[in-house]
């Protein structure tokens, strides 16, 4: 099915409707900045009635991944179109855009997120035209990156996003905020450099018949990629298990890794976080991890599953350190943030471990963890956000007793502190429970063991409450006023999503399963192929 | 003999027309003494130049006795020589430090034109005389102009490096050049190579003889290890000049550079390889020369370029590194590869003009070229900042610019031709390079100056040639099609298949 408003189709428009506002932003004089932050808020309000359409017009019965039937709100035109030489094949990048099983849970995040981050961010004074503009921008940024389906395309919006979150991190963030902004640009800008070799290497291997010319032409389109039958014989990365096939996969894998983060390319995570303004900490945390993952979901698996699958237990391995590791490192932070951030790092390696597992649950795991993480963090970051709006700091130790003081914010807290730690009946257990049975099942001493990190969650959750929310409440915290109706707004909406999809998950999983099936089938087919191949 | 002569003299019109421009901005200067006058002289001789190379578009001969080539290759640079000095009149018409020297304001404008002349000789150069004679009235007309303005004494101590660099570099080229002579007995380079492709010759002397060779190229296209009179040139000459050697003088040097490359080792024989490419005379080194020269400068360009202060002298440096990913174009011995050199230079031609611009902007304001300078300028200066930030975006080769289609380019025919380890090189070059543009717009946006300063303006003429210079470096970032195609059909070159 395709839908269209005014001529041009739904995708496009979720994609782009925050460049609109960022014009608009624009042009507003420099004096409006509550106009300013109301016509943010109107755009992501749009863009989430649009993710609202996407998700009660999606058919749930269609995969995607590599068939272009199984794609849905398709958008597909010429981009670039350069014609043959003699020495040259043509070049062909198209506007392709469409959406399946994997991606629309993300658009549903990226929408929500970026909602809740306009609202987080309304206390902002300085330079607001500049701030919402670079939000704005953001946001077409991490929305093109997952509804792309041309490889070029998916690049050129995965790099839009570094510059605003640069200037984010960089003239709105906390003391060290320039190291920790031109941290992060470099570690995302080498993983995606890589990329570009791996995704030029897959356009000079794959080419597509034209059906209107009958001429083979290379090809940016993701489907093709994924398709063996495409390779040209004796290009770099044609046949299976193959040298360069192996380094491409490894370099894709690079780049997906710094953005998820995974060990250990997660450094300039945690400095970024601490230093990032609240709203930026919930989108980094809340969409820019996920695309890590999704990049290997969408790219990285379905075109390289021989790759994928002979490095599947190195990436396994991965999983479960980020897992340890990230919950060790949080346990011993004094930053309220720092500690957040880390729990990402050991968060995402369950998502990692489920990815790594390569059968249904854990596929099915690792993609919720992906939604349920992007929710539970956000809120996370946004507590950590109220608590230092008022007290101006964020060292554990300096806190207590904050639950009598702050009711409301202490019920909010708890939600996300038990949501994060899996508790059964909150949407954090129902991803983590399938992971790891999906992992279980494929790698049992080393799901094990990362289910000590599940223990080690609970621990240093338990313990920060305890630090923070009960004992007896400092003399100076004596005034701190309660959460108020603007943060409550940005909270309230992720808590019922905790919450409901914590009791009844089926609404994504129902989105995500066929998707989450066929890519299984696909990774382990393309893999048994090449076993046979070998 | 005469009659050739005669036949060959429709295909210089643009040099002749340029060469009365030369006289007629003399004589303007002489008569009415006010530089705006020059300068339209000179703009409406650059115009007329272009419709004349506008006409030679298809062509493809050789003339004066196989001196010059008037192919595709030679008139794609020829346009983007003259689209450059065209911008460059205008930068110099804005800028203070040019007008401040009234007295010589007239020369400068038709030193300019004489160095586009020797230009035009330089990409059509066929034979190694040509080629040396254009490329000292070019060096010439430069080392004058680096120096024009006399009262500042580090112009006047740039131009004095340049000479005596310039004099060695040529030198080690005549040298070159006559050793090459007595190997095969020939001048122009098509007999050259085909002496050559003979076999028989003395590979070692030949490798001296092309290594002389490249001395004289790498000091035009400034390459590690002949770059050490760029820093100090860019820095002390006027930033319109800076600008001008940085992007067409570079030009010229490729040109002539993948000239030479191509038509003097192409070993026509080999005719097993795939549609464009082409194989060098056996015993040939000269792909590694190339892949040495290229590595080498794109490192060390961009890494002596995070420690500068001076922007000019960064942006020196950064050009330095830029002509080392131009050269990965030359080692792929394909016409992916020139093609894809082509293309970055256009892209290269609008983000690097763009940024010198924005350092002349707002040298003329605040007469600093410090990185200090650039402290709050993002809210002194809102629009130039923007545009200097996409300019350096586009300068690191980020999307959605012109110079990530550029270097996208250049990688795709590394990848291509299977030279992956060269391509990784260069992007781990391009992710440095980030670091030291930052630092410019790290200061732009992310450091307030000490105390209120006051906004800057500038004249509308001003921001509209910024606009002209920002515009293209987004838009052939989205959209570069016809460009890309043009490079393509450019890439062929008088003779050779």
């Amino acid at each position: 099915m395709e839908y269209h408003f005014l001529g041009v189709g739904v995708l496009t428009w979720i994609t782009f409707l925050p460049i609109v506002g960022m014009v608009v932003v624009l042009a507003l004089p420099k004096e409006k900045k509550n106009a300013m932050r109301w016509a943010s808020l109107a755009f992501t309000i749009l863009q989430v009635l649009l993710a609202g359409f996407i998700f009660a017009a999606f058919n749930r019965n269609l995969a995607g991944i590599n068939t272009m039937d199984g794609m849905q709100f398709k958008e597909l035109g010429t981009w670039i179109d350069i014609k043959s030489i003699s020495w040259f094949g043509r070049i062909h990048i198209d506007y392709f855009l469409g959406v399946d099983g994997i991606s629309t849970p993300m658009v549903l995040l990226t929408a929500l997120i970026s909602f809740v981050a306009v609202i987080a961010s309304w206390k902002i004074e300085k330079s607001v035209k500049g701030y919402f503009a670079l939000l704005l921008l953001l946001d077409t940024g991490m929305m093109g990156v997952f509804v792309a389906l041309d490889f070029f395309l998916f690049y050129v919006f995965w790099e839009i996003m570094l510059l605003p979150m640069y200037f984010l991190i960089g003239v709105w963030g906390g003391p060290r905020r320039e190291y920790a902004a031109i941290k992060f640009f470099l570690y995302t800008l080498l993983g995606s450099v890589l990329m570009l070799l791996a995704m030029l290497a897959l356009y000079f291997s794959v080419s597509v018949v034209d059906p209107a010319t009958g001429e083979k032409i290379h090809t940016f389109n993701m489907l093709a990629m994924m398709n063996p039958a495409n390779f040209d014989p004796g290009s770099i990365l044609a046949g299976l298990h193959t040298y360069w096939r192996y380094v491409a996969y490894v370099a894709l894998f690079i780049g997906f890794a710094i953005k998820v983060p995974i060990f250990p390319f997660h450094t300039w995570l945690p400095d970024a976080h601490v230093e990032a303004p609240t709203a930026i900490s919930v989108i980094l945390a809340g969409v820019l991890l996920k695309m890590g993952a999704y990049g290997l979901l969408r790219i990285a698996f379905p075109i390289f599953p021989d790759a994928a699958l002979k490095y599947a237990y190195p990436l396994a391995f991965l999983g479960f350190i980020n897992i340890v590791y990230g919950a060790l490192c949080a346990m011993a932070q004094k930053d309220f943030k720092k500690l957040i951030a880390y729990s990402s790092v050991s968060h995402m390696g369950i998502v990692i471990l489920g990815l790594a597992a390569f059968n249904t649950q854990g596929m099915m795991g690792a993609v919720f963890q992906m939604f349920n993480h992007g929710t539970i963090t956000a809120m996370l970051f946004l507590i950590v956000g109220v608590i230092y709006d008022r007290a101006h700091t964020r060292g554990l130790d300096d806190f207590g007793g904050l639950m009598n003081q702050m009711p409301k914010y202490s019920a909010v807290m708890v939600i996300a502190f038990f949501a994060a730690l899996g508790l059964p009946g909150l949407s954090g257990f129902i991803s983590e429970a399938f992971s790891f049975l999906g992992a279980f099942q494929t790698y049992r001493w080393l799901t094990i063991a990362s289910s000590v990190g599940i223990v080690l969650t609970a621990a240093y959750m338990l313990w920060t409450l305890q630090r923070v929310f009960l004992g007896t409440l400092p003399e100076r915290w004596k005034s701190l006023p309660d959460i108020n109706g603007r943060e409550l707004v940005a909270l309230v909406p992720l808590a019922v999503i905790v919450i409901f999809l914590g009791i009844y998950p089926a609404p994504i999983l129902n989105i995500m399963n066929a998707s989450a099936n066929y890519l299984v089938d696909v990774v382990k087919n393309g893999g048994a192929l090449a076993l046979m191949g070998r | 003999m005469l009659e050739s002569i005669i036949q060959s003299l429709q295909y210089i019109k643009p040099e002749a027309v340029l060469t009365a421009t030369f006289l007629c901005a003399i004589l303007a200067d002489l008569i009415f003494k006010k530089k705006e006058i020059t300068a339209a002289v000179v703009i409406a001789g650059i115009l007329v130049t272009a419709v004349y190379v506008f006409q030679q578009v298809g062509e493809s001969a050789s003339v004066f006795s196989r001196m010059l080539a008037v192919d595709p290759f030679a008139i794609f640079f020829k346009f983007l020589i003259l689209l450059s000095a065209l911008i460059i009149v205008f930068f110099s018409l804005f800028s203070n430090e040019v007008n401040n020297n009234k007295r010589r304001i007239g020369e400068y404008y038709s030193l300019l034109v004489a160095m586009v002349i020797g230009m035009f000789f330089m990409v059509g150069a066929s034979n190694l005389l040509m080629m040396y004679l254009s490329l000292e009235l070019t060096s010439i007309s430069s080392y004058l102009l680096a120096g024009i303005t006399k009262e500042a004494r580090d112009s006047a101590e740039a131009s004095l490096k340049y000479v005596i660099y310039g004099a060695l570099s040529s030198g080690l080229m005549l040298y070159g050049i006559s050793i090459v002579y007595g190997l095969t007995g020939a001048l122009d380079i098509y007999s050259v190579n085909s002496v050559l492709a003979q076999g028989g010759t003395n590979t070692i002397t030949l490798l001296i003889a092309g290594a002389l060779i490249v001395a004289g190229f790498g000091y035009k296209i400034s390459a590690v290890p002949f770059h050490f009179w760029t820093p100090d040139v860019y820095e002390g000459a006027p930033v319109s000049i800076t600008a001008f050697l940085s992007v067409a003088s570079k030009a010229a040097g490729f040109a002539m550079l993948m000239r030479f490359s191509k038509v003097v080792f192409i070993d026509s024989s080999v005719l097993s390889l795939p549609a464009g490419m082409w194989a060098t005379i056996h015993g040939v080194v000269w792909t590694d020369i190339l892949i040495i020269l290229s590595v080498i400068t794109m490192t060390l360009g961009n890494l002596v370029a995070i420690w500068q202060d001076n922007v000019k002298r960064l942006l020196a440096y950064s050009s330095i590194a830029h002509a080392g990913y131009m050269l990965l174009g030359l080692v792929v011995l394909g016409n992916d590869g020139f093609a894809a050199t082509m293309i970055y230079f256009v892209m290269y031609l609008f983000m690097n003009l763009g940024a010198f611009y924005v350092v002349m902007l707002v040298a003329n304001k605040t007469g600093s070229e410090d990185i200090e300078t650039y402290k709050g300028l993002g809210s002194r200066a809102p629009l130039l900042s923007v545009c200097m930030a996409i300019f350096l975006i586009s300068l690191t080769g980020l999307p959605p610019t012109a110079g990530f289609v550029g270097k996208l380019y250049i990688f795709a025919a590394l990848i291509n031709a299977k030279l992956i380890w060269l391509a990784i090189i260069g992007v781990i070059n391009s992710v440095i390079s980030l670091y030291y543009y930052v630092r410019i717009f790290r200061n732009m946006f992310l450091r307030d100056t000490e105390g209120e300063q006051a906004p800057l303006t500038f004249h509308f003429a001003h921001t509209f040639l910024l606009l002209v210079l920002v515009v293209p470096t987004l838009a052939l970032g989205l959209y570069f099609g016809p460009l890309v195609e043009f490079a393509q059909y450019s890439v062929a070159m008088f003779g050779v298949k």
